[in-house]
């Protein structure tokens, strides 16, 4: 399959433009002449049904939720509602200026605050900000509220390290070195939770905070996270929660009362946004009372029966998004919690973990689970015992019709697979699945050449990554 | 619940299959403590009729206004096809393309977007998309503090004033001061001195205020210093391309390929640099290569400079990008090719030429600067604020005084023209300016 450049033709259009009144030269004119352009950009020259074909061709050489199983851990990868789309594509939303007039844009000014007031309640947690686009971006807002903090506080010069679980997400070491501090890696135990002697050697006056991931990326519930908080704020600290894995205690427990000072939100992973090949996403952002304020403006307030743009923080970090975030995410996260209400919250989680649960249960005695035990909406897998590598595992998984999961990672996990079933797959489903896990381990032994050639039916073979990193080619070259 | 398929049966097999009783006790490893404290938000579940009808209703209660505003984001038409395609749910409902064999429609349209986005700019290599125009500016001062050195940064008083405010938050976490760059009565910026330790100097083109820039001789006199130069990828259907003038980086809003306006998001970021930097470039990269037959295929690559990999020496921490808004613009330019593009271009530059010229010609407005414009133009005269108003009132939206005062022009509102806007909308605007 090739790019759009090997279709079309000299001279075919796709578009049609209203005619100008004057003579195109003489609008040029307009233009100094040496900033005009010299040579037209090289674009495509296709006609609307080759266009037409071309895309809709790409769309089916990719696999999405809406394909078949997606148990990308991590992810969160679970079924699309369609009422999503069709809401956010409503032209009172989607054609909306961000710099209109308060008067103009009342309708959605209440759908981010009430999201807003929405997603505090479901942190626990006093304030709120919707800039964040994406997790990362969140995160990264979070170490900018840090860094204020304690630049408030006067502290900053000494507070230079973050903690991190060694089984982070690669995110929170960026984001956390993004904005210049030092990352201290803190081991797990063998239980795959924090250490916390090893945390306790850490801590000191120079800890400005620790990121956690909760439930870990293996999908484990610290069940000493009342202790590990309460640990880093004696010396001090903040704790930062990312929340890629809210899926898990959707709810049922809230991040504040765990001890977070921040804790982000994915809204394309928890509440179902979509995730749109890789994005966009929403990260907002939710605070505790002591940093409140510091938390980016404009704040979106209700004063009486109005909705309103306040820029009353005192000590902001600023704005971190030039507008207001992802909005038409947030119309779409809104329409979800209001669908699913508290039931169908409580609903979402239960029915994350149990799947979960019921594939580690599956699957474990074939597969090796290091850290077993209950798991939350995810659990980590290797296919070390066996032998075989997990990306041939993973691209023969691709054969048998499944999307893989996540593959070498945690880090703490060799030849890791790494399992996110969510909430919205059939016992059907997940009995394919493991029946299909069945089916490889036994060719692995059996036949490890379909292993390791897979996959054998997709689009294309296994593609050469080396190649493409030794020698990058990253653009159509002009004939 | 409509989404979640499992059967009272189902559960029981998958319960007993655990050997727990109850869902409830799955949840055991969370603290009592806390579970206790969970205070539910109060919340009925409701229907998709409802939900629809609840949404609905606030979606009516936006009023619309004819946008005249522009500030990076700009209401230009979107072919019928783009909406379409871009809504395929195999695009929609797939996530990063981790893995290559199923994933080849999103990394073939990633290949064909970094190419076009190459050409537009004159660059030589482009990522796969940043948020949007103002966070892939801040990562471009960060980029370019990595390979040049330097404490501090060149902003010109004309940047759009979106864009300055999160460059600012980004550099004040990361130690990078910023020096204002001033410009003159022509709008153009005015480039002094360039300080020792300087990261790089920030060009808008056209700026904040609409003027376009005069890239020519701008690199010579930086020197190491880096050129950045922030796009309106519209525009450069008709401008000469900043990669022409030697920027090192490029960066831009691609909203106005095929992308609502969306309330301000989501956004598209551009983000191309020269072939040398390639390794110290933020977000995802899609490569061709061949797979085990021989065949051509397309795989993420250069991931050694991400944060998955790299961890904490990662070029950047970005990970989920706005692919999706990418994919729309990619439709967009192959839709429209070079030639509607250049075409789009001159009837938003003419009908802003048009509409300035009126507008020049009412007493007691002028425009605010004399230099060249492409479709977005300041507007001086008495009562701004009153102006406004009265244009509210009428069902038009200009660009707000406030925020034009952000760049140091007071007693003025702005004023962007796209293809869209039609003859009649022209001249209602004009009449309420009369008055």
């Amino acid at each position: 399959m090739g790019t759009i450049y090997r279709k079309g033709k000299e001279g075919r259009r796709a578009t049609s433009w209203p005619r100008w009144g004057k003579d195109p030269e003489e609008i040029l004119g307009l233009l100094p002449e040496g900033l005009r352009r010299r040579e037209p950009p090289w674009l495509p020259q296709v006609s609307q049904g080759e266009l037409v074909r071309h895309y809709t061709e790409l769309s089916r050489m990719n696999y999405g939720v809406d394909t078949g199983f997606y148990p990308l851990g991590s992810c969160t990868m679970k079924y699309n509602p369609k009422l999503h789309e069709e809401l956010a594509c409503l032209p009172g939303f989607a054609e909306l200026h961000p710099l209109l007039p308060e008067e103009a844009t009342q309708g959605m000014l209440e759908v981010l605050w009430r999201l807003g007031e929405l997603l505090k309640g479901i942190a626990g947690m006093p304030g709120i900000t919707l800039q964040p686009a994406a997790g990362a971006h969140g995160e990264l807002t979070g170490m900018l509220l840090i860094r204020r903090y304690f630049e408030d506080k006067g502290e900053l010069e000494r507070r230079t390290k973050i903690l991190l679980p060694d089984s982070a997400h690669g995110t929170n070491p960026a984001s956390a070195a993004m904005m210049g501090f030092q990352v201290v890696s803190v081991p797990s135990n063998e239980q795959g939770t924090v250490d916390l002697a090893a945390l306790e050697e850490r801590l000191g006056e120079d800890v400005a905070g620790i990121m956690l991931t909760v439930p870990n990326t293996l999908g484990i519930f610290e069940r000493d996270i009342l202790r590990i908080t309460a640990m880093v704020h004696e010396v001090g600290g903040l704790c930062y929660f990312d929340g890629a894995n809210l899926n898990a205690f959707l709810g049922r427990a809230r991040p504040g009362d765990m001890g977070a000072d921040i804790f982000h939100f994915n809204l394309h992973k928890t509440f179902s946004t979509p995730h749109g090949s890789g994005g966009p996403g929403a990260g907002p952002l939710a605070v505790s009372e002591p940093l409140l304020p510091y938390l980016p403006v404009p704040q979106i307030v209700k004063e009486g029966d109005r909705f309103m743009l306040s820029y009353e923080v005192p000590k902001t970090i600023g704005r971190v998004h030039p507008f207001f975030g992802n909005v038409l995410v947030m119309v779409k996260a809104l329409a979800y919690i209001l669908t699913l209400g508290d039931e169908g919250l409580r609903e979402a989680s239960a029915g994350a973990v149990l799947a979960a649960n019921y594939l580690r249960v599956r699957l474990r005695d074939i597969y090796a689970v290091p850290y077993d035990g209950l798991c939350k909406h995810e659990f980590v897998a290797s296919t070390k015992n066996l032998g075989v590598k997990a990306r041939d595992v993973a691209k023969r998984l691709i054969d048998y019709g499944f999307h893989p999961p996540t593959v070498y990672f945690p880090l703490i996990v060799e030849e890791a697979l790494m399992i996110e079933p969510t909430e919205t797959e059939t016992l059907e489903t997940l009995d394919a699945f493991i029946d299909a896990m069945h089916r490889i381990a036994e060719e692995a032994q059996k036949q490890p050449e379909l292993l390791a050639e897979a996959p054998h039916n997709a689009p294309v073979r296994r593609l050469d990554e080396v190649k493409a990193a030794r020698e990058p080619v990253l653009r159509e070259e002009r004939p | 619940m409509e989404y979640v398929p499992h059967t009272r049966a189902d559960i029981e097999r998958m319960l007993r299959a655990i050997g727990v009783e109850d869902v409830e006790e799955l949840f055991d490893d969370i603290p009592e403590e806390i579970r206790k404290n969970y205070v539910p938000l109060g919340l009925p579940p409701l229907s998709e009729l409802e939900v629809r009808q609840e949404l609905e209703a606030l979606a009516a209660r936006n009023r619309k206004l004819v946008p005249f505003v522009g500030f990076g984001l700009y209401d230009h038409y979107i072919p019928a096809v783009v909406n379409e395609l871009a809504r395929r749910s195999e695009f929609y409902t797939a996530y990063t393309p981790y893995q290559a064999e199923v994933s080849q429609g999103t990394l073939t349209w990633m290949f064909e977007y970094q190419t076009m986005i190459c050409e537009l700019t004159g660059m030589e290599v482009a990522n796969a998309s940043m948020y949007d125009g103002a966070t892939a500016l801040a990562e471009a001062v960060l980029m370019a503090r990595r390979i040049v050195g330097g404490d501090r940064v060149l902003v010109p008083r004309s940047l759009n004033p979106f864009h300055r405010e999160v460059v600012e938050t980004y550099c004040r976490g990361a130690g990078i001061g910023v020096v204002d760059v001033p410009y003159d009565e022509t709008g153009r910026l005015t480039l002094g001195d360039v300080p020792e330790g300087t990261v790089a100097l920030i060009v808008q083109q056209p700026n904040g205020l609409g003027i376009i820039e005069d890239l020519s001789g701008l690199k010579e006199r930086l020197g190491d210093v880096f050129l950045i130069v922030s796009v309106y990828p519209v525009a450069l259907g008709v401008l000469e391309p900043p990669g022409s003038f030697g920027a090192d980086i490029v960066v831009g809003e691609g909203q106005p390929l095929g992308n609502p306006l969306s309330f301000g998001g989501p956004l598209l970021g551009i983000f191309a640099t020269r072939r040398k930097y390639l390794r110290m470039m933020p977000g995802r990269v899609s490569g061709r290569t061949v797979d085990a037959e021989g065949k051509e295929g397309y795989v993420m690559t250069l991931q050694t400079r991400e944060q998955h990999i790299r961890r904490e020496r990662a070029t950047s921490n970005i990970c989920t990008n706005s692919a999706l808004c990418a994919l729309r613009a990619t439709i967009y330019l192959a839709a429209l090719g070079a030639e509607g593009l250049r075409e789009v271009a001159l009837l938003s530059l003419e009908k802003a030429h048009d509409l300035a010229e009126a507008i020049a010609g009412i007493p007691g407005y002028e425009l605010a600067f004399s230099g060249p414009f492409f479709n977005e133009f300041v507007v001086k005269c008495p009562d701004p604020a009153g102006v406004v108003k009265r244009l509210y009132r009428e069902g038009i939206a200009v660009g707000p005084p406030e925020y034009v005062a952000r760049m140091g022009v007071e007693g003025a509102f702005s004023v962007a023209v796209t293809e869209k806007r039609t003859e009649g909308e022209l001249q209602r605007l004009v009449e309420v300016l009369r008055g």
